[in-house]
């Protein structure tokens, strides 16, 4: 095993590299772009045994993913945020034919206004596709969980897609050293793709993707793939058990930093849980008793899990990077939802925050703490709140004076 | 991929006696688009993976049902050639890998209405061509978003009532001119057809048989419920249409634009027009002479221009 110093655009692609993928349909959005320049290199370099074909659309490519898994080859895809939205169509639909193949989410905002920076509301766009979702929270995470996903989605009794989810800039564009795995041991882990049903032959010909006629077998359809998601949850562990055993890195469906002992937890995903590990090590020195539930499988949902490691907790800090307009955050309802009538559940406190790549400080994470504190002591949960302070408030207020006064010069002249 | 057998058309009885799709279907009585598709299925054969995009054909394959012998991938609206791509990749990886036969290949077939190839699956299309992508586009044009209930499409000829232009004055606009835009991507083959001229459809599939690459049929499709005719009138109404000039039989290869059938004596478009009652409205309450008479120039235009060239 070698360390390298890798983005994690780069882990994503030795992800691909190593899972000895066939098949590479592309297209290309900021900031997941690093991914498929360094797949078309080796490829083209003949270090890669695959095909890449760069697509006319994210739809398009989804589209050819599907349906190049559906003959009976090993996919691996990438997208990004509009990327992924314009994909969406399609993502519904390949996780219909039970289609199963990797995607890397580069995690990035979404327009109006446009930007290019990460927050969560392009993957939570896709929690209802019948993808799988695993996020990640390392360089190093990334090409494991690519690694692992493969196991997971081509899983007999599984047979979805999935989606690996990384931060954009903060994960896709920082270099952390990482220990790639020895590329014979990595292809003897994640096994020859066996296509089953899957195939377009002569002799053996096979309808895909049919339409039915009524509500009768289209719920039976549906509801099989939701099962068939939920299988992950029996079935992650295991994976995780014998990736283990041979590369010795631990990954499991929730990630527990301090939760022994823990009074108040956070409970969010993605990059931004290591600075939620950073406050959890300061809080604790400043005397309070707080741990860090990171989830790094959100589809399926593991509510029993969760349900498990927070009933009896005093109060838990949910951190959404996603808004759902009108709502509040996504896994905020969600845990609510897994919660709900629990005897011993925790006061729950919603917060949104890091959206469009905005930091989450250390005194945030104190006063989200402080505020949970009270909320917990009070026994009622709060209304969901933005992290924002006063100062950004000033900063919008004098660039909105700007803008004024730049309309006012324009009406003048 | 050709035949095993070469297949050569001169005269109707060397068309296939063997029919290959299934009866049953729920397409419409006197489906023109239908009547293509057995046509050039007979000639295609089994070894063929169906990709489809949302339209009429949807519904040929019905959990569990389906007309085909061969495979079939409904993909959505906008992507099937995008679908092709993927299984055309797929299948040259697994033959590189020694996992797939020569014998088990099939030929991708992408089968699209007039809805997706005119407008939304355009640019999947275009990028299909783009990458000399090896597979057959059929196009079944019954120019209107059929399934639907025939609003007008981009390939809605002018004047037509649609169930989104009904007043008399029908669609202003004019039908476009897919055939050029394939052809200006330069793919190995491009060709109109309809199935009310199965010999010229069956020469040119054999055409088709024997080209890699894109290769791009557009079918007229009578529709009786779009068009509003008697199914009986379907293969007269194709005739009508070739025989007037409206829908004229060309194909596109090695750079050059080729008529297969120019009609000496080209009837009138208003034989055409008055068997359906998308076009009534220009004969009764009263009869509209100038939008006739419009219809008859751009026709006439169109095989002066063809006529002159031809010298």
């Amino acid at each position: 095993m070698k360390r390298k110093l890798l983005t994690g655009n780069g882990a994503a692609a030795w992800g691909a590299r190593l899972a000895s993928c066939d098949y590479v349909p592309a297209f290309p959005i900021t900031p997941q772009t690093e991914i498929i320049e360094n797949l078309a290199l080796w490829i083209d370099r003949g270090d890669m045994e695959a095909r890449l074909v760069t697509m006319d659309s994210e739809h398009s490519m989804i589209t050819a993913a599907g349906a190049a898994a559906s003959s009976g080859v090993r996919v691996f895809t990438a997208t990004s945020s509009q990327g992924l939205l314009y994909a969406m169509e399609m993502l519904y639909n390949v996780a219909g034919w039970r289609a199963p193949f990797v995607m890397i989410n580069v995690s990035r905002g979404l327009s109006a206004p446009i930007t290019l920076e990460s927050d969560h509301n392009d993957i939570m766009a896709a929690r209802d596709t019948g993808f799988v979702q695993i996020h990640c929270a390392t360089c190093q995470e990334v090409l494991d969980s690519v690694l692992m996903a493969y196991r997971i989605a081509e899983h007999n009794k599984v047979r979805v897609p999935a989606i690996v989810n990384l931060d954009g800039f903060y994960l896709s564009f920082t270099r952390e050293p990482v220990t790639l795995p020895d590329p014979e041991q990595a292809a003897s882990f994640v096994g020859e793709f066996d296509a089953e049903n899957l195939q377009f032959h002569a002799s053996a010909p096979l309808s895909q993707a049919v339409a039915v006629l009524g509500g009768g077998p289209y719920s039976y359809f549906r509801y099989e793939t939701h099962l068939a998601v939920r299988q992950v949850l029996s079935i992650f562990d295991d994976v995780a058990d014998e990736f283990e055993s041979i590369f010795g890195r631990r990954y499991d469906i929730i990630e527990q930093y301090r939760m022994e002992d823990a009074v108040y937890v956070f409970v969010m995903l993605g990059s931004f849980s290591t600075k939620a590990k950073d406050a959890v090590i300061a809080l604790r020195e400043a005397g309070w008793q707080v741990g860090l539930a990171r989830l790094r499988l959100f589809r399926p949902f593991p509510h029993e899990q969760l349900r498990a490691l927070l009933n009896g907790r005093r109060g838990v800090a949910v951190i959404d990077q996603n808004i759902s307009m009108g709502m509040g955050g996504v896994i905020h309802s969600e845990l609510a939802a897994a919660l709900y009538g629990l005897k011993d559940a925790p006061v729950l406190a919603g917060f949104i925050g890091g959206l469009g790549g905005r930091d989450i400080r250390q005194e945030e994470f104190f006063e989200m703490i402080t505020m949970l504190k009270i909320s917990a002591d009070k026994g009622e949960s709060p209304m969901v709140r933005l992290l924002y302070t006063g100062n950004e408030l000033a900063e919008i207020r004098k660039l909105q004076a700007i803008a004024l006064m730049e309309r006012h010069k324009l009406h003048k002249e | 991929m050709s035949q095993e057998s070469p297949q050569h058309f001169q005269r109707l009885k060397d068309m296939p006696s063997a029919h290959l799709l299934g009866t049953g279907t729920p397409m419409c009585p006197g489906c023109g688009g239908l009547e293509t598709l057995h046509e050039v299925y007979d000639i295609l054969g089994t070894k063929t993976v169906f990709v489809n995009a949302a339209g009429c054909m949807t519904l040929l394959s019905v959990y569990p049902f389906t007309p085909f012998r061969g495979g079939w991938l409904y993909t959505a609206m906008a992507s099937a050639p995008a679908g092709a791509q993927g299984i055309r990749d797929a299948l040259d990886i697994l033959k590189t890998k020694g996992k797939l036969t020569d014998a088990e290949d099939m030929q991708v077939v992408v089968i699209t209405g007039d809805g997706s190839a005119y407008g939304m699956g355009l640019s999947s299309t275009s990028a299909a061509m783009d990458r000399n992508l090896d597979f057959i586009y059929l196009c079944y044009d019954n120019e209107g978003y059929g399934n639907t209930g025939q609003q007008y499409s981009s390939a809605t000829p002018h004047a037509a009532i649609t169930a989104t232009s009904k007043t008399s004055r029908g669609y202003p606009g004019y039908k476009k001119d897919l055939f050029s835009i394939w052809a200006a991507h330069r793919p190995a083959y491009v060709a109109t057809i309809i199935g009310s001229e199965p010999l010229d459809l069956a020469k040119k599939l054999e055409i088709v048989q024997g080209l890699k690459g894109p290769r791009m049929l557009i079918s007229l499709a009578p529709c009786p419920t779009g068009w509003d005719f008697d199914p009986k009138l379907t293969v007269e109404i194709g005739r009508l249409a070739v025989q007037t000039g409206i829908w004229p039989l060309k194909e596109y290869k090695d750079g050059r634009i080729v008529h297969t059938r120019i009609p000496k004596q080209r009837k009138p478009v208003e034989e055409y027009l008055k068997l359906q009652g998308r076009f009534r409205h220009l004969f009764e309450p009263v009869r509209v002479e100038h939008e006739i008479a419009g219809l008859q120039a751009r026709i006439d235009k169109y095989w002066d221009r063809v006529i002159d060239e031809k010298g």
